[in-house]
């Protein structure tokens, strides 16, 4: 099986490639075309790819260039988007029933950041049903599958555009992180998955899961090339009230900085987390290890709310999510099953449109926000969320960076944990606080485990701390073990 | 103390929202109008259409932070919750709101002649969109379909909580109606009840005289006036009573005011108790107006109801709550009496004349020329117009404009000189020389009689005041 596109170049080097005029837009453009009608009903990372667009796109890039203009940081640089991201005119389905045929009249902030850099936009990725899941199996449209082992998921919820990357689909990719949905699916993949500080990236046109907690960030198969689509994709929005204005920092400013004197911590609570595997402990310790060696000052060090995170998390954002997705009442856009009456429309037209992934989280939601119940949960949540950001921001009065496991295992089994949803919630126990405190984290490949599937390692830094993070993981990238083809993967055949 | 002889007492609180007259809605850019074609003044946010976010209009904020300071309340920093229910004109099926910190608190306001009504807080929120039943006469359960109009959705509200200070449905309409004054004085609002920008919801209860316990309260909506507030609030007390003597329970609910029947009917039942399960808006930030702003509206803050019915009862020497007092500034005619004041006029003599003769025809009010009504008013005040005159010549300016002493002329109502009208009353002594005699002796009442003669003879030119004044002269001798 031929996949010429597949890996063969970062988004840096095909940008200068396009750039120089040593290679088209559009031929890069074909290869990764090539690559996902070859694979992709495998892996199954797109919900719809948009091909005329994209190569509408890439001759306008290709024009560009011919007529000496600047092309933009991404002229000519496939990118694949969650499908939770709003595209004018092209279907954006949150992999849901219930926004069945709707097409948005409007460009999420990031889409229309994208295209001014003249990245070429090649396609919606799958995604758990509104981002609630850790596997991209509560996708009404099917599961994507893990590129390097076809049997596992890409983990989630941000799996197809995790599956996109890693399969050559398309250099960079956006996902949205609510509880580790950038990052884990990164580790499961093998690539670069980066969360950003929360109100870097303007959410606007992001449909949202739980708006207190969402954000957006890249996928890549290199610590630079995350860090580009993220200077691009980074800055302040008018249209998003959370988003932060003022200096803001640039992911690619120290990226050849080194560790030297940089002040990392291990954190205690992170590396023993529940169900964390012996071989992800293993490769954290000898990422910790690499950094002292080249330089780092590394240490143990205790941040006891870091694993608390799981339960605040398990009520503030499906408390959110029950108030964000009642738009999705038939009325407007999208499914509607007709009924006798308004009420009995609603009732018929969620029961058909939601999957049980999103009504369990609606009603856990819904309960955690009635009358009576309110400060024991939600309230209480909160606190214990101040209680997170206090004890993140004393660590960081001692460490530039913390480092933990970005998940528990490598790649799990297709529906290994869908019987149990606990245990899936259980994915995020290491990436959900850096939510919760609104700080950045990103995810890093680094070796593999006993299974030959990829491990990432987590680099977690305070608020705006994106420059130090991204000097940090390109240090961690710089001293980890070469990737190897997987066995089970679609290169193997 | 047996139920017949018990003394009832109502009390009401008042909820009146009140949209503000911003050029755009409170999260969006769209234009805020009343009137315009069902759905187009509406975009992805004021849709809430997924992912769409709300960034909070500015000017909403102002205003609100106006009507705050107008109504003396605390402006505070605020933020904004989720109102959570589900209804086809609610985009969102949920509503930005303001719960517990809200941007104004405690304040107060006092209607003329009336007693201190205590707001309890004044908080800013979106509107929703307006559903129209088809079929069925408009009636929701027998419709057979619903049309939805999105233009009002997010335009920005005001909602005023009174505390439960008003104790009748006369003091509820006075509250409501300076309430509407102040809101319009401050810009804010174009206070258009019959254009639903101000609609006001009230909370009855009633207790036994005497107590300091309320009782179970009822909320009433749909009231389109003051007129229907007025009489919804007398029915509902009288309903509640009438319950509570024959040993009957009032049920809290919300009741729906029937202007056709003239009753209030139960509107949800029991099992439909909404749980809004409000909590924070996340994608908003808190609104924390700094001091200076706040004191710049402060500052901008124009001349409110209160202190124009100062001025004016001021000026022209009358109670501020006197009716013509307050009838001058309802009207927003107070501007010609401070005119009058300001070329020396006879200031009560300008308020009579608003008060009555403009006050009836205010259409043609809107055209009086200030410096006009203070000529005519001048006039009047000299006795160089009899107050008959004066009328006759104001009722001219109203319809046409003019200057009143080119219309006096043109009616024939030049002033008669003194030695004229001295003249006519030689005349008229000379023809009744027993009846002159008679008064000069002491029969007062005889004064009307000559009065009588002299306005015949002179065909009504003459000021009656002058021809009283030289009479009582030429009878000292």
């Amino acid at each position: 099986m031929s996949t010429p596109g597949r890996a063969a170049m970062t988004a840096l080097d095909l940008a200068g490639e396009v750039r120089s005029g040593r290679r088209t837009a559009v031929a890069a453009l074909e290869d990764c075309l090539a690559a996902i009608a070859a694979d992709d009903p495998e892996v199954h990372a797109f919900n719809h790819v948009m091909v005329d667009e994209a190569r509408a796109a890439a001759s306008s890039v290709d024009r560009k260039v011919m007529a000496g203009d600047d092309a933009g940081p991404l002229g000519g640089v496939p990118v694949a988007l969650k499908d939770n991201l709003c595209t004018r005119g092209v279907p954006t389905t949150c992999s849901s029933r219930i926004l069945d045929g709707w097409l948005p009249p409007y460009d999420a902030t990031v889409v229309t950041s994208l295209r001014a850099a003249g990245a070429v936009l090649i396609g919606k990725t799958n995604l758990d049903e509104f981002a609630m899941g850790s596997s991209t199996e509560n996708s009404a449209f099917g599961p994507s599958r893990n590129p390097l082992d076809l049997s596992r998921v890409p983990g989630g919820s941000s799996g197809g555009s995790a599956a996109a990357v890693a399969a050559g689909f398309a250099p960079l990719a956006l996902g949205s992180d609510t509880g580790g949905s950038i990052r884990q699916p990164a580790a499961l993949c093998g690539v670069v998955g980066v969360k950003p500080t929360y109100g870097l990236v303007s959410r606007f046109g992001l449909i949202a899961f739980a708006s207190s907690l969402d954000q957006i960030g890249p996928l890549a198969t290199t610590v630079a090339d995350a860090a580009l689509l993220l200077d691009v994709i980074a800055g302040h929005d008018p249209l998003d009230s959370t988003c932060l204005s003022g200096q803001l920092p640039a992911a690619r400013a120290k990226l050849d900085g080194g560790v030297d004197g940089i002040r990392v911590g291990v954190v205690t609570e992170l590396a023993t987390a529940e169900g964390i595997a012996p071989d992800v402990s293993a490769r954290l310790r000898e990422a910790a290890e690499a950094l002292a060696n080249a330089g780092a000052k590394v240490d143990e060090v205790s941040v006891p709310a870091a694993v608390y995170g799981l339960s605040a998390y398990y009520v503030i954002a499906p408390a959110e999510a029950s108030s964000n997705l009642a738009r999705y009442d038939g009325v407007r856009y999208g499914l509607r099953v007709p009924a006798e009456d308004i009420g009995s429309m609603y009732g018929a037209t969620r029961a058909a449109g939601f999957g049980a992934e999103v009504k369990r989280r609606i009603m856990l939601g819904t309960y955690a926000l009635s009358a009576g119940y309110y400060d024991a949960y939600y309230g209480q949540a909160q606190r214990v969320r101040t209680l997170i950001i206090r004890d993140f921001e004393s660590a960081y009065e001692s460490y530039d960076v913390l480092l933990g496991p970005t998940a528990p295992t490598t790649a799990f089994r297709l529906g290994a944990k869908t019987a149990d949803p606990l245990a899936m919630y259980l994915s995020d126990v290491c990436t959900i606080a850096s939510n919760l405190a609104g700080h950045p984290a990103m995810s890093v490949p680094f070796g593999t485990g006993d299974d030959g599937l990829p491990v990432g390692v987590q680099v977690l830094a305070p608020a705006l701390g994106e420059t130090v993070m991204f000097q940090v993981a390109a240090a961690v990238e710089a001293v980890a073990p070469p990737r190897t083809p997987p066995k089970q993967g679609i290169e193997a055949r | 103390m047996s139920p017949q002889s018990t003394e009832w007492e109502t009390v009401i609180g008042l909820e009146v929202h009140c949209e503000l007259r911003t050029e755009t809605k409170l999260f969006c850019g769209c234009r805020n109008a009343f009137g315009d074609e069902p759905n187009t003044n509406i975009c992805p946010i004021c849709l809430g259409l997924p992912g769409s976010l709300p960034v909070l209009n500015r000017t909403a904020v102002e205003y609100a932070m106006r009507i705050g300071t107008a109504l003396h309340c605390q402006v505070k920093p605020s933020i904004f919750h989720r109102k959570n229910y589900f209804y086809p004109d609610m985009p969102k099926d949920y509503q930005i709101t303001q719960y517990d910190e809200p941007i104004n608190v405690d304040g107060w306001l006092e209607p003329p002649g009336g007693s201190r009504v205590g707001i309890l807080r004044a908080h800013l929120e979106e509107d929703t969109g307006k559903t129209t039943h088809v079929g069925g006469g408009g009636r929701i359960h027998e419709a057979t379909h619903s049309l939805v109009d999105y233009n009002r959705a997010g335009v920005p509200l005001v909602e005023i909580v009174s505390h439960p200070d008003l104790r009748s449905a006369e003091a509820s309409r006075a509250y409501v109606d300076e309430l509407r004054a102040i809101l319009v004085a401050t810009g804010a609002s174009d206070g258009k009840m019959e254009e639903g920008s101000l609609r006001v919801d009230a909370n009855v209860s009633v207790r036994p005289s005497g107590s300091s316990d309320l009782g179970t309260r009822c909320e009433i909506k749909n009231m389109n006036s003051l007129r229907s507030l007025g009489r919804a609030i007398e029915f509902e007390a009288a309903r509640q009573i009438e319950l509570l003597e024959q040993g009957g329970r009032v049920v809290q609910e919300t009741r729906h005011w029937n202007e056709a029947d003239g009753r209030t009917h139960s509107m949800r039942s029991k099992e439909e108790a909404f749980d809004y399960r409000y909590f924070p808006e996340p994608d908003l930030v808190p609104v924390a107006p700094s001091a200076e702003w706040v004191e710049a509206v402060r500052a901008a803050l124009g001349l409110l109801p209160a202190e124009r019915r100062a001025r004016v009862a001021s000026a022209a020497g009358l109670a501020p709550d006197a009716d013509a007092v307050v009838t001058v500034v309802r009207l927003d005619l107070d501007s010609l009496v401070m005119a009058a004041a300001g070329v020396g006029a006879d200031v009560g003599l300008a308020v009579k004349r608003l008060a009555n003769e403009v006050a009836a025809e205010m259409d043609g009010a809107h055209h009086l020329d200030p410096d006009a009504f203070c000529q005519l008013v001048l006039l009047e005040g000299r006795g160089e117009l009899t107050t008959a005159q004066a009328r006759t010549v104001l009722k001219h300016l109203l319809d046409h404009g003019g200057d009143p002493r080119a219309i006096a002329n043109e009616l024939g109502f030049e002033a008669m000189a003194s030695d004229e009208l001295g003249g006519a009353i030689d005349e008229v002594i000379g023809a009744h020389p027993d009846e002159w005699k008679r008064f000069v002796a002491g029969e007062d009442k005889l004064q009307g009689l000559f009065i009588g003669k002299v306005k015949a003879a002179t065909h009504g030119k003459a000021d009656l005041k002058a021809v009283a004044a030289l009479l009582q002269e030429r009878r000292k001798g």
